[in-house]
């Protein structure tokens, strides 16, 4: 058989990876990192036309399972990763027919939970990682998507305004439904509560966890905090037709949670005493949608706050509520967004993201004032953030994992 | 309903010499029986039910395998008993309990090899234990379990090393363990060995099975690869567009298909399947007749009929009788060569040049295989002969 590709933009310099070896044996030369992570296949990363790219060894079926899912997830605009190409038909020197290779987007500034415990750490980091797993899979539960292998390895995580976004990574188990069943949901939140306590403990075991977080009262975490995104989701509320308010509200609290209510259904009762709402569709993203309209900026949820926030105090300092918003916006982004993230010294632009820059800046520049007792020029701000601050800060644009035991499950010769 | 024929390794596990008492069956005194009771899936927006009044019952301890090609409704009917699809019609029952409506993780049911991830910073006892601390159980219990299931998975010796220390079979083997120490009434399992190399495969097939029977907990497995269900499961249910065309044994299934799609489906390779026409006392194969019971053909719709036989089961027989093959391929195997060639089988009409030009497959002696491109002529083995009306499909005769 010939090696056959298939890919939505493919790029000729695939060709020219060592498709005839074993991905195992593939020389480090070609390697972005050496083997990390838990995988239960052999996974590597390359450096192809300047992008770095995850490369994973499995059967024909499966990667071109995963490879549709992957691109049927990005097209629901889910976070996930991006799929690159599928390689198949591959042959190996001696005549031997190999695995097919499914090949994803490494996801810039992405970290895997085992790089994050590996830094010193505040003492929460397992609870901000689980909080951003939960929206994920209420995210990809809502769009349909059953998992079927929810855990931290299986996802990745951005740095999100001092939280975390969390990406899917890996989609082998997964399948898109019209809807979930109760019972699917169910299963996967019963998945995700014993593949964290597995992953915690084995951190544990590493000494790699804070002392103070026991594996199994976080796991549980996932269930309480996807159980109260769900209702405040999808719920249905109740009440009497003069508290009218009350949709405004269920709306504003959903903004809140960073979500946009695309149809709302509004029933009332026979005699028009009461009325009955229950969102039925909703999106993620209504900070950063906003944002984007507003400045062009594509960041996360959080992070897309954080700026909205300290855009509408630009605002009003400078008392312009009543000018049009788009008008203030772009001042501000040409004003104050642009020259704290252009202060950063090319040497250190792999660090951090600029989104997240900026709002470690702000706090930086909220912490000295504190100290000082008075306010801070920005500029200050970032003189001081980027001499004492950013240099001790590790590299997090291609983080491709923290050395760890590498399992694949395949028979040896 | 089916029986164990023989008794359950399992059973003599319990009250065996060894002193193993494995906690598989404690608190479980139940029997686990499963019973798919008219069980229907109808996704909403489909017309027609993915899984279609569906009627399994399985006995305590059996492992039933459940097999189709894709999109028959296997997986389907797997997720409704591990209560992850909504049941639309009919019921379910795990022993005497009525499932169809409860929780899956109020089943006691275990779906096996979700996830094969080993932690490498715990211990072999640890990476099969942990759920169970999860669970709550306590600790002195989760030892017993895990040392019980090491010692089934020939594991004792690995519990207090790190899995970096495993082999990839034995690595398979940890990931059964954690299944094991949950003592579910009921192992699901969806295709475990899709991902495994084929030597892995191999290995893990013999493995679940042995392993399965040592434990007597009941199964139900699912599989798209016919020779996975006919060497493993004590049953055989094989589905296509959501309905079940035959659940038997393997001998059953092979020997006695209900029907032309059983017959086609099991075997490998397939059984050949010719369209043949009914004349006094049998049917006219090729240039001769072959004798078939009265009473059978009385029950075929029309006059023509669907004539099934193995590659197995035919005879080489002088020119002018049986079959005329014209070989394309002789495939050898040593003791055997099987040939693949087209059969001219039918006496064709005038309308239609091609209607008796068939695929034929045949075994033949490995010692002397006739020659590529030559003409054979074969006649089936006489009592290994299988009808079906060309209309409905069905078999004629028992």
């Amino acid at each position: 058989m010939a090696l056959t590709i298939t890919a939505a933009r493919p790029d000729p310099a695939l060709l020219d990876l060592p498709w005839r070896l074993p991905l195992e044996e593939w020389p480090e030369e070609r390697l972005a990192a050496l083997p990390r992570g838990i995988s239960r296949h052999v996974v590597r990363f390359v450096k192809l036309s300047g992008r770095v790219l995850a490369v994973k060894e499995i059967k024909s079926e499966l990667a071109h399972g995963e490879y549709d899912v992957l691109r049927m997830l990005n097209r629901l605009d889910q976070p996930a990763v991006e799929p690159f190409a599928v390689v198949d038909g591959r042959i190996s020197n001696s005549g031997e027919p190999l695995d097919a290779c499914l090949i994803t987007r490494h996801l810039q500034f992405s970290l895997p939970y085992r790089a994050l415990f590996s830094q010193s750490l505040r003492a929460d980091t397992a609870t901000r990682l689980i909080d951003a797993l939960a929206v994920l899979l209420v995210r990809l539960h809502l769009a349909g998507f059953f998992w079927g292998d929810v855990s931290l390895s299986n996802t990745l995580f951005r740095r999100d305004a001092g939280a975390f976004a969390a990406y899917l990574v890996d989609a082998e188990t997964g399948k898109l439904y019209q809807r979930l069943s109760a019972g699917q949901r169910e299963h996967d939140l019963d998945i995700a509560r014993v593949n964290i306590a597995g992953e915690l403990m084995d951190l544990e075991a590493g000494e790699l966890l804070p002392a103070d977080t026991d594996p199994v009262e976080t796991s549980n975490q996932i269930m309480t905090r996807y159980a109260e995104l769900w209702e405040a989701l999808t719920g249905m509320e109740r009440f009497d037709t003069g508290d009218r308010w009350r949709v405004d509200e269920r709306i504003r609290k959903l903004n809140d949670l960073g979500f946009d209510i695309d149809e709302l259904a509004i029933t009332t009762d026979f005699d028009g005493t009461s009325i009955q709402i229950q969102p039925k569709v909703v999106d993620a993203g209504h900070h950063s949608r906003r944002l984007l309209r507003l400045t062009g900026l594509d960041v996360e949820e959080n992070q897309a706050r954080r700026l909205l926030n300290d855009l509408d105090a630009f605002r009003a300092a400078a008392d312009r509520q009543n000018e049009d918003e788009e008008i203030v916006a772009h001042d501000w982004l040409t004003k104050v967004y642009e020259p704290i993230t252009r202060s950063v010294p090319r040497s250190m632009a792999a660090k951090l993201e600029p989104a997240e820059l900026f709002h470690e800046v702000l706090e930086h520049r909220w912490y000295m004032a504190e100290q000082a007792k008075h306010d801070i020029p920005i500029a200050d701000a970032i003189a001081d953030y980027v001499a004492k601050v950013l240099p001790g800060k590790p590299d997090e644009k291609s983080v491709l994992g923290v050395d760890t035991v590498e399992l694949p499950v395949i028979a040896r010769p | 309903m089916w029986r164990r024929t023989q008794p359950c390794v399992a059973d003599a596990l319990y009250n065996g010499s060894s002193g193993t008492f494995l906690p598989v069956k404690e608190g479980n005194e139940a029997m686990a029986t499963v019973r798919f009771d008219n069980s229907t899936r109808l996704y909403p927006g489909n017309d027609k039910p993915s899984v279609d009044k569906l009627n399994i019952d399985i006995a305590d301890g059996e492992f039933l395998v459940l097999v189709g090609p894709s999109g028959c409704g296997k997986s389907t009917s797997l997720r409704m008993l591990a209560g992850l699809e909504e049941v639309n019609g009919g019921k379910i029952w795990i022993g005497d309990r009525d499932v169809t409506n409860l929780s899956p993780k109020d089943r006691d049911v275990a779906m096996v090899f979700q996830n094969y991830a080993l932690y490498p910073h715990m211990t072999v006892a640890d990476n099969m234990g942990f759920a169970l601390k999860i669970a709550g159980v306590d600790k002195g219990e989760i030892r017993k379990r895990v040392e019980e299931a090491g010692k089934i998975l020939d594991l004792t010796q690995y519990l207090e090393r790190k899995p970096k220390a495993l082999s990839g079979g034995q690595r398979q083997r940890v990931a059964m363990g954690r299944a094991i120490v949950r003592s579910p009434q009921v192992f699901l399992m969806d295709e475990p060995l899709s991902n495994l190399d084929a030597k892995l495969r191999v290995q893990t097939r013999t493995q679940i099975a042995s392993l399965q029977r040592r434990l007597g907990v009941t199964t139900v497995y699912v599989t798209h690869d016919q020779v996975e269900a006919m060497t493993m499961g004590d049953r055989v249910a094989l589905l296509k567009d959501g309905i079940l065309q035959q659940c038997d044994t393997p001998r059953n299934m092979y020997d006695r298909p209900t029907n032309v799609f059983v017959a086609g489906f099991i075997g490998s390779p397939a059984m050949n399947l010719l369209d043949v026409e009914q004349v006094d006392g049998g049917v006219s194969v090729g240039a001769s007749k072959v004798a078939v019971d009265r009473e059978i053909l009385a029950g075929a719709s029309g006059k023509r009929v669907t004539l099934g036989v193995r590659p197995e089961d035919l005879d080489v027989v002088s020119e002018g009788q049986g079959i005329p093959v014209e070989i394309d391929v002789v495939e050898e195997l040593g003791a055997d060569a099987y040939i693949y060639g087209s059969a001219k089988a039918s006496t064709h009409t005038e309308a239609d040049e091609d209607a008796g030009e068939r695929p034929f497959i045949a075994r033949v002696d490995g010692r002397k295989p006739p020659e590529k491109g030559s003409t054979i002529y074969l006649a089936p083995k006489p009592g290994h002969l299988h009808l079906f009306d060309a209309t409905s499909g069905l078999r004629l005769g028992k």
